[in-house]
């Protein structure tokens, strides 16, 4: 069973970073759940059911950012996603939340077309791509850096980026840190070419 | 308004167990960050009147924006401090100059009513410096179950002519306080203590 111990949300706007403001500023979030451990402190060879456990989890942190960042589903153009694993804990605890994590959010943003939004030519769904992450084992208040991709193709250079997430007092020792994060747009003052978002033709998550 | 903002964070903490017991209702802590330039940085001017202007905005956007994010109405709010970071380029009297003089009206709005006097604290640091802001009840400052304080920072703030301002509203106390003293039924909440 999963036990929630906190549940923390964080949203931004960037207005700028000392170049011209947008129009619209950029806007991201992250929800993250502290949850106990239940490995914590030993080794624990079979660990892969406590997966399916976590899938109500990721879907409720993922309709919760998006309610969090107070836009549609479709305005979403970024995502990534993380864990903090506890001193008790192993790394590979850590790596429970990709399924859940990953899939839940994916889900929630219609990567098998339920979203009713209004798909290009050659669009198979929507958040494609796969969700880059980061994981690490720490202790409370560690900060995770959380990298961020374009949801329907990883090499769109501009929305390559990251954000830094940080649970005060958390992870204790028996708990894990599940965090997913969302964004709007691209990096604030993006200006290096690669591949663009109107570029995207491929539809394969990655051009 | 003349607050140049370049940046606006907004957290909620929800803690639902402690100590392996749940805690019911949930507590619930928002804080709201603004990074804005500072407009003494690098030199010293005996009048502060901009940065009084910018509080008494902030006080408005911040407190808003912690009311809505904890999703209340503004009498459900329980307790609040506020707090300020300056970068380097500037001194810790421009701190106060944001949170003392005008700042705390438009927090009371936001939260309706506010006896009590808005807790604080201030430094000058760098970027990704953490400040803790303390909480008190916003109409009688000796409810002891509402003592605490929140965490606020951020990575990329504040810049050498930049300050960072918290502000923070929850709709709860302490997760399973219990050290007595003046409780939340007992309060008059007329003279901001008790």
């Amino acid at each position: 069973m999963i036990e929630i111990r906190r549940v923390f949300t964080q949203v931004e706007d960037i207005f700028h970073e000392f170049g011209p403001p947008p129009s619209k500023p950029l806007r991201r979030g992250a929800s993250v759940a502290v949850i106990r451990n239940p490995f914590a402190g030993r080794f624990e060879p079979n660990i892969g059911s406590m997966m399916d456990e976590l899938k109500p989890l990721g879907l409720e942190l993922a309709h919760r950012l998006i309610a969090t960042l107070g836009t549609a589903p479709q305005a979403i153009q970024g995502y990534g996603k993380g864990a903090i694993v506890g001193a008790a804990g192993e790394l590979e605890h850590g790596a429970l939340w990709h399924v859940p994590g990953g899939y839940g959010m994916r889900e929630v943003l219609g990567w098998q077309n339920d979203t009713g939004s209004d798909p290009v030519a050659g669009q198979s769904g929507n958040a494609l791509a796969i969700v880059p992450s980061t994981k690490k084992v720490g202790g409370p208040s560690s900060a995770l850096d959380v990298p961020l991709t374009h949801l329907n193709a990883s090499y769109v250079r501009s929305h390559l980026d990251a954000m830094e997430v940080r649970v005060p007092s958390a992870p204790l020792a028996d708990e894990l840190v599940f965090i997913l994060v969302m964004s709007t747009g691209p990096r604030i003052h993006a200006r290096l070419g690669g591949l663009r978002v109107e570029q995207i033709a491929l539809w394969d998550g990655q051009r | 308004m003349i607050a140049a903002i370049r940046k606006l964070v907004v957290q909620v903490d929800e803690i639902r167990m402690e100590m392996g017991r749940t805690v019911t209702p949930p507590t619930r802590r928002a804080v709201a960050m603004a990074v804005v330039a500072n407009p003494y940085a690098g030199r010293y001017a005996d009048s502060l009147e901009q940065l009084t202007v910018i509080g008494e905005e902030l006080g408005a956007l911040l407190g808003a924006k912690c009311v809505e994010a904890l999703g209340i109405r503004p009498d459900e709010a329980q307790s609040y401090g506020k707090a300020a970071i300056v970068g380097e380029a500037g001194e810790l009297e421009h701190a106060a100059a944001i949170l003392h003089p005008k700042l705390g009206v438009p927090l009371r709005r936001a939260v309706s009513k506010g006896a009590a006097l808005v807790p604080s604290a201030k430094k000058v640091g760098g970027l990704g410096t953490a400040i803790d802001v303390p909480l008190g009840h916003k109409d009688a400052a000796y409810v002891r179950s509402h003592f605490d304080a929140i965490e606020a920072r951020i990575g990329d703030a504040p810049r050498a002519n930049e300050i960072l301002v918290a502000v923070a509203v929850t709709d709860s106390g302490r997760p399973l306080a219990r050290v007595g003293g003046l409780q939340l039924h007992e309060i008059k909440g007329e003279d901001g203590l008790r």
